[in-house]
């Protein structure tokens, strides 16, 4: 089936996540879709399965334009979506989850269903228990069962986001045959990725999504280079590196390795030193947080060693970490990070060390007062924390870290932020850099990174690349090794060993 | 510097709403006391007895006579230690459904205190401060139990508490019923009365003690200063809101769960022992009569704000006891405050979500494009 | 007692438990959608005593029960709004509206107090009831004791066996991937939580018009089965036959309280009633054992051969909820 979208459009606030997209996909294409964190390849993929609508624009499906509600909606056009975490129910079983939204009567036909299915899947050099609980399939596996229940309810155009996350190198070349034979039957397959390497080997044509916006197509053969530029390019601003002497070594990190769900990375080896700042490069969910939540305590090390100013906090909790000065800050403002309900000054006040019984507003408000002007934050001593922007929220998360944190972990800490805020919130962590701390921070802003890290670790699927020096790198190296391609040219080992768990 | 008077105009326009949107907000909690009252009259009208009337014998058997009032004082006093202790969880984020049974087993173990040393030389006095102590730990220790059944084993305090209240009660039942029952058969009139010099003293010819009275008070605006005023308060409402972040930013959170829960506990077990020590003088099967549950429907009715738990739960218990002479002056049951209470905790909850849904979704949008046009950068919202 | 006794005793059972079954197929229905209903307590108050009412004066113990069904269904659909469409807290309003309810009930029945209304009459089967044993437990009943017996059959039909039966479940699990799917979450949660309220209804007259006759206030001993309806659906593991079994044995446990009567001395019948909870608390502790992290960390931290029989136990053991109970459904 033919897809095509038709000057796609869609703001939330402020921001334009699709501006004006217009892409055009023939039928029985392998389409991949390249692009960095935000820039609107998940929305515009939302779009075309029916979970968001579009403030303009319009869809084509052979030729024939149509309206998609929802994602039910969607799949009767013949339009499905394989998400990340695929939809479906863990404690029901396999047949039963297939059912689920499918059409027919008071009576499901299981029988049927399995018949239809194990044929299906037969066809495509799959097989499938179809009484086994979805909950104990590997996610490879769950994702074939998602892939052939769409195919089922009659799917002709498949959209599948970043679906090799966390499988194993076998599961991914079955998926990729998969797709290749659904092609070859005519079905149109988009796949979104940032891994180059794959886009590479699966896809019979690239487009290349930036900022909102479509910038660039290619066929294949496809350049490296040429895709890193489109999905990266950035206009680098000019400024001053501000580099700290760097003094004692305060993080040691040995052979070590974690684990969340999908993800993990094994055998790290680290040392920070005192005034330095280490800045992780990768797409989400390629181990950098995981990396700072086991720096934290929050994740415990499954290997390896974590030894902060000289003592061995391996396996201890997060709490002994913050006591020796470990600071953590997340990403998800309100979720994790403030206290909807309260003020700046409740939560300054609540950082205080060693408060005594009663509260002393006064101090307080002075305290909040004092930090408010120090992070230039646009609020008052008053104003509760989801009243603030979200770039004031950010700010006000940062001014929460203790002076006397050392090591600053620190989760996208200018995400949002006008570039302006960005340079003074810099300038304040460089304070602390110069006053003997370290930061390890997250990003995905390849120019703040090379131009606030001392050093820059790449994550690609569980394997860490680096530390690169950041003064002797670029924005087109980094580029190449977030999408997967080794600075010899080869694909980055993406992480072996197939996980069963839920 | 133009950043300043940016923030000037921001503060500005943003307050005049703030203060309109004081007005709307009291104009609906009003709005909903109304409804409260009119299905409350309605269902009068239903019953065949004439609203007002029915509104003014409450009110005259309320605060008719000093006799009736001091009873209504006597009310007063377990719920204001009821909802100031569920305002405590609350805080925390906890539905603590269990402190029915809370209140129960602080009235077993007072009761288990004066018999232990009813027949002892101690001073009266003091017999009575160790069975007030005793009711105390009672009730901390079952609303501990509630505690680590919902921090170790993961089970809803709600369920919990629930199961915490019919045990409460059997074992209340089992004692009056076994080891404690009075010589001859045990009877549903409670276990043997405690003599007189057991009894909390009292005022004059009437039920109420002002011993009782002031430890409530006290216990009040002990609850509203550690809220307020103390960082064990910030702490608790920052685990209440916000778990996770409360954790990440130092606060130790399950510890201060079960804090929680021992500081209501210990209210409501204080509570039990005034209703065994200054009211009943012996343990009964309906020793909370239903204060826990009025303590709760308190706190949600004041949307947990401390300030308000004593005027409102003195109207609570002014309706309990007003409402008492109605079956004799106009054969209506005594229940019909119950029915008022729950009429105005009802409307409250519906019309607040009514606020948070509806006017709330108008004002963001408001206040949102004010700050698009103040804001000189662009921001993600 | 000899055999012919107690086989009359066992058949009271199953009728005495009737309401309690079908209050808590209703809930289990509800709570399958993801709603906590906590106010049956009191809806099984209010329905018992203005079914009663309507029995008495329009002399029909249909209108009756209808009335009853419309007064659950009525409670349940505020409980419904104000948790779904107004985003309050499911607790909340149900707490507030079991409260409510009762003290509503004890009011305007309180001139019906004591009245003598029409009672349900015992319809044997003709041909069934005559089978030895059998007949006598299962064919000698009132019309909504076979109802219940029914209803948990066609529930557990309705539940397992049909397509409906399985959204509900996808809607009670993952709201997020029943939306993809196409279901209506909201939607489905307002009709499972009316229909569960209309059975809670349908409970309250089986009591008044039948197996508790007559209206008679706070000594009706109706206050607090609500509860242990709320007990019994956690120990069913939100499964109609297993909620039906627990409903079953808590009359068991009642009957025997009485009969044991003379032996135990003095001690009343709720001690023995109050079993239920233990059994609730000791199913939710199942329902989260193995997931707490202590017990993870206990459990990585134990010798291999044994962890692995120690972690398979526990996942025989556990008990699945409905993972969105209680929790609001916000589509994206």
């Amino acid at each position: 089936m033919e897809v095509q979208v038709s000057d796609i459009r869609k703001h939330f606030g402020p921001v334009r996540a699709n501006d004006g997209i217009s892409l055009s996909v023939p039928a029985g294409t392998i389409q991949g879709i390249l692009g960095e964190n935000g820039a609107g390849k998940s929305t515009l993929m939302k779009i075309l399965s029916g979970y968001q609508s579009a403030d303009s624009g319009t869809i084509f499906l052979d030729g024939k334009p149509v309206r998609i509600d929802s994602p039910a909606h969607a799949i009767r056009h013949g339009v499905g979506m394989l998400h990340q975490d695929p939809l479906d129910f863990p404690p029901m079983r396999v047949v039963d989850n297939l059912l689920i939204g499918a059409p027919g009567g008071i009576i499901p036909r299981r029988r049927e269903a399995a018949t239809a299915v194990a044929e299906l899947a037969g066809s495509l050099g799959l097989s499938i228990d179809l009484k086994a609980e979805v909950g104990s399939l590997t996610v490879g596996e769950r994702q074939q069962l998602e892939l052939l229940r769409l195919l089922w309810l009659g799917a002709r155009v498949l959209i599948l986001d970043e679906p090799t996350t966390g499988i194993s190198a076998r599961q991914k070349a079955e998926l990729f045959d998969t797709l290749r034979c659904l092609a070859a039957q005519g079905k149109t397959v988009i796949f979104v990725s940032h891994k180059l390497d794959e886009v590479q080997e699966l896809c019979t044509r690239a487009a290349v999504l930036r900022q909102g916006r479509l910038v660039g197509e290619a066929l294949p053969p496809f350049e490296v280079d040429s895709l890193v530029t489109m999905m990266f390019e950035r206009q680098v601003s000019p400024g001053e590196r501000v580099t700290c002497a760097p003094g004692q070594t305060l993080l040691s990190l040995s052979r070590l390795g974690a684990e969340h769900g999908r993800i993990r990375f094994d055998g790290l080896d680290l040392e920070v030193r005192a005034g330095e700042t280490i800045g992780l490069a990768g797409m989400e969910g390629s181990g950098q947080s995981l990396l700072l939540r086991a720096c934290s305590g929050l994740n415990p090390a499954s290997g390896g060693r974590v030894v902060f100013d000289g003592v061995d906090l391996t396996g201890k909790p997060y709490r002994h970490f913050k006591k020796r000065g470990v600071a953590y800050v997340p990403a998800a403002r309100l979720e994790e990070g403030l206290i909807p309900g309260l003020t700046l000054t409740d939560h300054f006040l609540l950082t205080q060390p060693k408060p005594g019984l009663f509260i002393d507003r006064e101090k307080g408000r002075r305290l909040a007062a004092e930090r408010i002007a120090d992070f230039n934050i646009r609020g008052t001593a008053t104003s509760r924390v989801e009243s603030l922007s979200g770039g004031n929220q950010q700010r006000a998360l940062l001014a929460l870290v203790k002076a006397a944190a050392r090591l600053m972990l620190l989760e996208h800490p200018t995400r949002g932020l006008d570039i302006e805020s960005v340079i003074y919130l810099w300038s304040k962590l460089k304070e602390r850099c110069n006053q003997g701390g370290a930061i390890i921070f997250t990003s995905s802003d390849l120019d703040e990174l090379l131009r606030y890290s001392d050093r820059i670790l790449v994550f690609f699927a569980g394997t860490v690349v680096g530390p690169l020096d950041a003064t002797a790198t670029s924005v087109d190296e980094l580029g190449q090794l977030i999408g997967g391609t080794g600075l010899d040219g080869r694909p980055i080992g993406s992480h072996p060993g197939e996980r069963a768990h839920v | 510097m133009s950043e300043m008077s940016n923030l000037g105009s921001a503060a500005r326009r943003p307050a005049l709403r703030l203060s309109r949107q004081t007005w709307i907000n009291l104009g609906l909690q009003l709005g909903a006391l109304v409804l409260a009252f009119l299905l409350t009259s309605v269902i009068l009208l239903v019953a065949g007895a004439p609203p007002f009337d029915a509104y003014v014998q409450i009110a005259k058997g309320a605060v008719g006579s000093m006799g009736s009032f001091s009873n209504v004082l006597v009310a007063w006093v377990p719920l204001l230690l009821a909802a100031a202790g569920v305002l405590v969880t609350f805080a925390a984020g906890l539905w603590n459904i269990g402190v029915e049974g809370q209140i129960v087993l602080g009235a077993v173990l007072s009761t288990w205190m004066l018999r232990l040393l009813q027949e002892t030389s101690l001073s009266p006095a003091l017999i009575i401060a160790a069975a007030m102590v005793a009711g105390i730990v009672g009730g901390g220790l079952w609303a501990a139990l509630a505690g680590v059944l919902k921090t170790f084993g993961g089970v809803n305090e709600i369920f919990g508490g629930l199961g915490l209240n019919f045990v409460a009660t059997a074992l209340t039942l089992w004692l009056i019923f076994g080891p404690w029952k009075r010589p001859g058969i045990g009877s549903m009139s409670g276990t043997e009365p405690f003599p007189e010099q057991l009894w909390l003293p009292t005022v004059g010819g009437l039920r109420l003690s002002l011993w009782a009275l002031g430890l409530a008070i006290l216990a009040v605006i002990v609850v509203y200063i550690l809220l307020e005023r103390t960082y064990f308060g910030l702490r608790l409402k920052a685990v209440g809101r916000n778990g996770r972040a409360a954790f990440l930013l130092g606060v130790p959170t399950w510890q201060y769960g079960l804090l929680a829960f021992l500081v209501c506990g210990g209210l409501a077990g204080l509570a039990g022992a005034i209703q065994v020590t200054s009211v009943y003088h012996r343990l009964i099967p309906s020793i909370s009569s239903g204060y826990g549950f009025l303590g709760l429907m308190i706190g949600m009715l004041i949307l947990y704000r401390a300030i308000w738990v004593a005027p409102v739960a003195l109207f609570f218990a002014a309706l309990n006891i007003g409402s008492i002479q109605l079956p004799i002056v106009l054969k209506l049951d005594s229940t019909l405050s119950g029915v008022l209470q729950g009429a105005l905790v009802l409307f409250v909850l519906l019309v607040e979500g009514f606020r948070q849904r509806y006017i709330r979704r108008a004002r963001l949008a408001a206040v949102g494009a004010s700050m698009v046009t103040v804001a000189s950068t662009s921001e993600e919202a | 007692m000899d055999g012919a006794t107690i086989l009359v005793g066992l058949a009271g059972v199953l009728a005495t438990a009737a309401p309690i079954v079908v209050a808590t197929v209703g809930e289990t229905f509800a709570e399958r959608a993801g709603v906590i209903n906590l106010s049956v307590n009191g809806t099984i108050l209010l329905s018992a005593m203005g079914s009663f009412v309507v029995a008495v004066t329009t002399g029909s113990l249909f209108l009756g029960f209808l009335a009853g069904a419309v007064i659950g269904a009525a409670v349940s659909l505020v409980v419904a709004a104000g948790s779904i469409t107004l985003r309050q807290s499911q607790v909340a309003v149900g707490f507030v509206l079991t409260l409510f309810c009762r003290d509503l009930a004890y009011f305007l029945g309180n001139p019906y107090m004591g009245e003598k209304g029409p009672i349900l009459s015992v319809r044997a089967i003709p041909g069934l009831a005559d089978i030895p044993i059998l007949g006598t437990l299962f064919f000698r009943h009132d019309v909504m004791t076979y109802f219940s017996f029914v209803l948990v059959v066609v529930a557990w039909w309705w539940i397992y066996r049909t397509r409906p039966g399985l959204m509900l479940r996808a809607v009670g699990e993952r709201p997020e991937s029943a939306f993809a799917r196409g279901a209506r979450v909201d939607l489905t949660r307002y009709l499972y939580t009316t229909l569960g309220g209309a059975l809670v209804g349908l409970a309250g007259p089986m009591f008044s018009l039948s197996v508790k006759a007559g209206w008679k206030g706070t000594i009706s001993g109706l206050d607090g089965l609500g509860w242990i309806v709320l007990a019994i659906v956690i120990f069913g593991a939100w499964n109609p036959v297993r909620a039906a079994l627990g409903a079953y044995l808590f009359g068991l446990l009642q009957w025997l309280s009485v009969v044991l009567q003379p032996s135990l001395q003095g001690i009343p019948s709720q001690v023995l009633q109050v079993a239920p909870f233990p059994l609730m608390i000791l199913t939710l502790l199942l329902v989260n054992i193995g997931n707490a992290e202590w017990v993870e960390r206990v459990l990585a931290a134990l010798p291999e051969p044994s962890r692995r029989i120690v972690a398979r136990i526990l996942r025989s053991l556990r008990v699945v909820q409905p993972r969105s109970l209680g929790v609001p459904f916000e589509r994206e």
